[in-house]
């Protein structure tokens, strides 16, 4: 066998040698075998595997601590070993990296090797070509040089790459074919670890943050305004684009029909931007499928719902609170919950409320929203009285109210435009009206270019690798009584249906004159 | 609104008449196992006669070398069920291109279209092979295969809604599924055709040295070793593509390329073992029955990708919500 065929043979499993250089070595030499390469994919599957069961830290962590809580016994145990982070997990990491290492380790020979193919002749024909397994003879009625030289014509017709030679056998021209195979496989390999690198290096300079914008208000982007903000390492938050923008106005659609009916059909925002503060701003609209790039920033359209626009007076009816509060939805149907804090009414006052953009009232289950589109909308609110409990230094959400030092003073159910006046002269509540608001995903990616730039490669890699066929093929001619004695043979790497064939075509070319060219054996 | 449905119902209804044409097709190519057992036919690939010249590369066999004047029995039998097969695909897509106009968009919105449009694509990729290879021994496979995803969608996922949510509008929606559907036509005939290599490499094992293995209608083990590898080469840069193409989907619609979602999870998943099938096969004492395998589980994870994740995980592929 010639090394066309042996270049892929993985390395037979010696035991390790004695001493620790013997031992390296040996080491290296199983970490970058085709069969380990096999086996740390089949891991790597397999390690993919809990995470798309079990809640995920970075998707969904309320789900997580739900989880934990549910199952105290093996919920702590899977969260030491990082099961609710899978995909940065060490022992995750741990795979993919040897995998990347035993990548690195086989590329770098072949490379090598490949680039030392490329620029080597064609091997010389070996002795006897009849104990290739793809071989032919025929006979011949034209001279042995002249059945080498009408090879080389067919050959060079195909754009193969030729070397004649002669021994005491005669003649003989060798020829190869499909260096692309090698190149692609190669690029393939190389652009997975060059994809490799452009996620890393996305998530070590990228960043990316979520904010809530109510209707008609605007965001700036700095880091105080985000409602989450996370970045990597080498990201500081000072490294902000400066741009801003205003909600002038949000649309939704739902179906309306019976089937599907309350599911989402179409949003769109309408924004006015600035990319930096002092630039001249412009109109423009952002949808699902649309985000918006701005300063090699993209804003994405990921969430949406409702505001009820909300007035609180106090005892002596001043009016201590007037803002549009961004209620959380809860279900499809947009049954939305909120909190109102008001620090300067003395007492502090509370108030939870239940946003129903259509508005119903199950006997078991209390007020709920049976379509998502404002058809009836009510706020239904339990106000407590009391401490909010801002002093106490701890970091409280905007979206819960903590009533440990409050009392409830009553509850009630608005509709737009109708006020509440509190128990026991505590003041009162109007429900003005509400608004719309959106949920946008700011985000930089650095090395998202890297990474498309990457796969495209790996694809085109790919193709050749699986579709070039890496053909040798050697013709000898051997002077007979008249004539000549013509054997054709071939070796291709992998399986090659068509070689046996080509050889038999190539053969019958050389062999016969023009006119019979193309007659079979 | 009327007419309008009416064009649904009336898909509806050529989607059970293509259910009725793949059935008969089933019982056809059953039909034709049972009748070549019955006579002991020495048939094994191609009768000669039959041998077209353009892309068949395959030397007729020598055991069916004798003239044969008449079509036997199971060959007739299973020409019928090619046939029909030919027919059902034309009614289905007829079904299809139905549902398209009349939800005014492509028609994979939905998981009951989806499946429609994967059954279509599993018919389509199992008729281009027969252009090249005599496919009638995978005739009923891949009618039950076809027969399964229709009863499913049409009982368990048959839907009325025309419109998409909005994070489906997108014309990635088309780029993106229609690689998804083609690659799952062929990852499940080569599943197919790894079924079939599993049993033929079984039997050549259970055969005593030296003796000739049993006569079968199936291809030799090594022909359906190669067939599988063959789908595979088209499949798999072609799955590589979807997941790609999937992944610059995500990213003008949630604002990420890759969020390990279930949905992608398992793409991933499956694009790793079907690497892995290919590394298989040229890797010493993995090649054969153990690449076989792989593939097989490759297989299992699509089809996990397939339902498991869209109709019992929560995600963002579950087509509810934003
Ligand atoms: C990051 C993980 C890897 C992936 C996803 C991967 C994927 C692939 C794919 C899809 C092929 C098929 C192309 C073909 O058959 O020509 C292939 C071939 C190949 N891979 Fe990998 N590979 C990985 C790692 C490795 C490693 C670590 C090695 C070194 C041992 C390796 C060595 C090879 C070789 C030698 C071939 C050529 C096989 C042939 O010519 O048929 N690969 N790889």
């Amino acid at each position: 066998m010639s090394d066309l065929a042996s270049d892929l043979s993985t390395q037979p499993a010696a035991p390790p040698p004695l001493g620790t250089k013997g031992f390296f070595r040996w080491a290296w030499r199983q970490l970058t075998s085709m069969r380990t390469a096999l086996i740390l994919l089949v891991f790597l599957a397999i390690a993919s595997i809990p995470g798309s069961i079990l809640p995920q830290q970075g998707i969904d962590p309320v789900r997580v601590n739900e989880w934990i809580a549910n199952n105290p016994t093996s919920g702590p145990i899977l969260k030491r070993f990082g099961f609710f982070d899978v995909y940065a997990s060490p022992w995750f990491a741990a795979i993919y990296l040897l995998l990347f290492i035993s990548l690195i380790g086989c590329i770098l020979p072949r490379s090598f090797m490949h680039a030392r193919a490329l620029r080597a002749k064609p091997p010389v024909a070996p002795r006897n070509l009849t104990r290739l397994s793809s071989s032919t003879e025929v006979s011949s009625e034209l001279g042995s040089d002249a059945v080498i030289d009408r090879a080389e014509r067919v050959f060079r017709a195909k754009r193969w790459r030729v070397r004649r030679g002669q021994d005491e056998g005669g003649p003989w021209i060798a020829a190869e074919k499909g260096y692309w195979r090698e190149t692609g496989n190669l690029v393939f390999h190389i652009a997975l670890i060059v994809l490799l690198i452009g996620v890393g290096y996305g998530s070590l300079w990228g960043w990316k943050g979520n904010v809530i914008v109510v209707s008609g208000k605007g965001f700036s982007d700095t880091l105080t305004q985000y409602d989450v903000w996370g970045g990597g390492r080498m990201v500081s938050p000072s490294d902000l684009p400066p741009f801003s923008f205003t909600l002038n106005e949000f649309t939704a659609e739902f179906e309306r029909g019976e089937a599907q009916r309350g599911a989402p059909r179409f949003f769109e925002g309408k924004l006015t931007v600035r990319d930096t503060p002092g630039a001249v701003p412009y109109d423009t609209t952002i949808g699902v499928n649309e985000p918006l790039s701005v300063d090699g920033v993209k804003v994405f359209l990921v969430g949406h719902g409702y505001a009820p626009h909300i007035i609180v007076r106090d005892t002596t009816g001043a009016v201590v609170f007037d803002d549009t509060v961004p209620f959380l939805p809860q279900d499809g149907s947009f049954t939305s919950t909120g909190v109102v804090k008001v620090p300067d009414a003395t007492p502090q006052i509370g108030i939870q409320g239940l946003f129903l953009p259509t508005a119903a009232l199950d006997e078991i289950l209390g007020p709920y929203s049976t379509f998502p589109a404002p058809d009836d909308p009510g706020l239904f609110m339990s106000a407590w009285v009391g401490d909010l409990g801002l002093n106490t230094g701890a970091t409280q959400s905007v979206y819960r109210l903590d009533t440990a030092q409050m009392t409830l003073t009553g509850r009630e159910a608005l509709r737009p435009g109708e006020t509440w006046t509190l128990p026991d002269g505590m003041g009162s509540v109007e429900f003005v009206d509400f608004t719309r608001w959106a949920s946008f995903q700011i985000a930089h990616d650095p090395g998202q270019g890297i990474a498309l730039i990457a796969v495209t490669f790996a694809i085109v890699g790919l193709l050749l690798s699986l579709f070039v066929k890496r053909r040798r093929m050697w013709v000898r001619a051997r002077p007979a009584e008249t004539g000549s004695t013509v054997v054709a043979a071939g070796l291709a790497r992998g399986d090659d249906e068509r070689l046996e064939s080509l050889v038999n075509d190539v053969a019958t070319a050389a062999a016969s004159d023009s006119a019979q060219n193309g007659r079979r054996k | 609104m009327t007419e309008t449905m009416g064009l649904a119902e009336l898909s509806l209804l050529v989607v059970y008449i293509a259910m009725a044409i793949i059935t008969m097709a089933m019982v056809a190519f059953a039909v034709s196992y049972a009748g070549s057992r019955a006579k002991k036919l020495v048939v094994r690939d191609r009768v000669p006669a039959l041998v077209g010249s353009a892309g068949d590369s395959e030397p007729p066999a020598v055991s069916a070398v004798e003239p044969v004047t008449e079509l036997p029995k199971g060959r007739r039998a299973s020409n019928v069920g090619m046939s029909l097969t030919w027919l059902a695909f034309a009614v289905l897509l007829v079904a299809v291109v139905m549902r398209g106009i009349w939800a005014g968009r492509v028609p994979w919105g939905n998981m009951y279209e989806f499946s429609l449009t994967s059954a279509l694509g599993v018919l389509a990729v199992f008729l281009i092979f027969s252009f090249f290879r005599d496919v009638r021994w995978l005739g009923i496979y891949v009618t039950t295969v076809v027969l399964l995803t229709l009863g499913l969608a049409v009982k368990v996922l048959y839907t009325e809604a025309a419109q998409l949510v909005p994070a489906l509008k997108s014309y990635w929606l088309i780029i993106h599924v229609s690689a998804a559907v083609i690659c799952g036509g062929a990852f499940t005939i080569a599943a197919g055709v790894t079924l079939a290599y599993l049993l033929q490499e079984r039997r050549l094992r259970r055969t005593p040295e030296g003796q000739e293995p049993p006569v079968s209608r199936l291809p030799s083990a090594q022909r359906l070793e190669l067939l599988n590898y063959k789908i595979l080469t088209f499949a798999f840069p072609l799955w590589t593509f979807a997941v790609v193409s999937g992944a610059i989907w995500a990213e003008s619609a949630w604002g990420r390329y890759w969020g390990w979602d279930p949905k992608e999870t398992w793409a991933f998943i499956t694009w790793v073992i079907y690497a892995a099938f290919l590394h298989a096969r040229t890797t010493a004492g993995w090649r054969g029955r153990r690449a076989a395998w792989i593939s097989l589980v490759g297989f299992l994870a699509f089809l996990i990708n397939y339902f498991g994740v869209n109709l019992f995980v929560q995600g963002l592929h579950s087509y509810k919500g934003f």
